[in-house]
């Protein structure tokens, strides 16, 4: 790598009337090179074009895909998969949106038909109410336990230093037994 | 006492985990519950595959109970469910309506006739827009609809002999009881 870098810098500084016969050349290249690779892509099928009426509407579309699942790759949302569902669903999405549907009425269409499976982020209601505050609850929990222990183990070196004022080993010892170690 | 707290939270992360092991081996992850059971099956409007002239419509299928079995000449789980459907098939004691997914007619045609078909009327949808209002994510699935044309039962999957026998038939039984 290195030795290429220098040779070609040694080659610019060099020869700089052939370099400026060159570069045109580098370029014709480059752009054939892209046009080949924008042909390698559209052969693929992986973009799909959609006529969208302007910037905002696109990346609303882009947004709205990313918080929906593909219920055939149940990992890749519906933007990133190549499923033919998913393909299907885009389309449906988008039909939605040109007939003016919100958001959230394009969500509930489809949750009507795939379930809540298909949010990424799961409702608020009764029965995902453990998925929502059971973290939250588990973090009060812990941090109470946290609390009540270290007070104990206060309370407990106050009381094993007000038994033993005269333990020579203690105090020694004191200061990697403060209690806040654990 | 004390000293056993370590080894009852311990305890208590092993049961935790075991039964995340234990439910992933025993619950299939792609099966999702369709919102669909027990509500009204999407109207639709899908040519036969015989006679694309013809159309059937959710309205032409009221008043007898029938499962409407997708599947398509692609799918390869579709090849594994087809024998059981040809022995069990006339058996259910229900029509069998197959709805061609996403499928060339053509395609499904020859996969029938090499194969056998075990329907008693095949509607075919290339597109795949009503499987949508259906909430169909991968063929085979089978949907159980009522003489009111309500969806009763629905299974993802190839259906088997065992499936058939524990829950296919005793929901067929149960609208068969409604509808004399």
């Amino acid at each position: 790598m290195t030795a290429r870098i220098s040779r070609r810098s040694g080659f610019s500084r060099d020869s700089s009337p052939r370099r400026s016969r060159l570069k045109p050349l580098l370029h014709v290249t480059l752009l054939a090179l892209l046009a080949f690779a924008g042909h390698a892509f559209a052969a693929t099928g992986a973009i799909e074009p959609l006529p969208f009426k302007d910037h905002a509407q696109e990346v609303r579309f882009q947004n709205l895909t990313k918080q929906l699942r593909c219920m055939v790759c149940q990992n890749e949302n519906l933007a990133d998969s190549n499923a033919d569902l998913a393909r299907d669903l885009r389309l449906e999405v988008f039909q939605l949106m040109q007939q003016g549907k919100s958001d959230d009425q394009i969500k509930q269409y489809l949750v009507d038909r795939y379930s809540d499976f298909v949010l990424y982020k799961p409702p608020l209601k009764p029965g995902t109410w453990l998925l929502w505050f059971g973290p939250l609850a588990i973090l009060l929990a812990g941090g109470a336990v946290v609390v009540v222990a270290i007070r104990r183990r206060n309370r407990d070196d106050g009381a094993i230093d007000d038994d033993k004022p005269a333990d020579g080993r203690r105090a020694g010892n004191e200061p990697a037994d403060t209690g806040d170690d654990w | 006492m004390k000293r056993f707290v370590p080894l009852i939270v311990f305890m208590a992360l092993v049961g935790l985990f075991g039964f995340g092991i234990w439910w992933n081996t025993w619950h299939d992850a792609r099966y999702v519950p369709s919102p669909l059971i027990n509500k009204p099956a999407p109207d639709f409007a899908l040519p036969k595959l015989d006679a694309p002239e013809q159309t059937v419509t959710k309205a032409s299928l009221l008043g007898k109970p029938y499962l409407l079995n997708v599947f398509g000449s692609w799918c390869v789980a579709c090849a594994e469910e087809h024998p059981v459907l040809m022995s069990d098939g006339h058996q259910l004691g229900i029509a069998l309506v197959g709805y061609d997914y996403k499928d060339a007619p053509d395609d499904a045609r020859r996969w029938l006739r090499d194969r056998g078909n075990p329907y008693d009327l095949v509607i075919a949808d290339q597109p795949g827009r009503t499987a949508i209002d259906f909430g169909v994510y991968g063929a085979p699935e089978s949907f159980l609809v009522d003489a009111k044309g309500v969806i009763r039962y629905k299974h993802i999957g190839p259906l088997t002999s065992e499936v058939i026998a524990q829950e296919l038939q005793p929901a067929i039984d149960a609208v068969k009881r409604e509808t004399p």
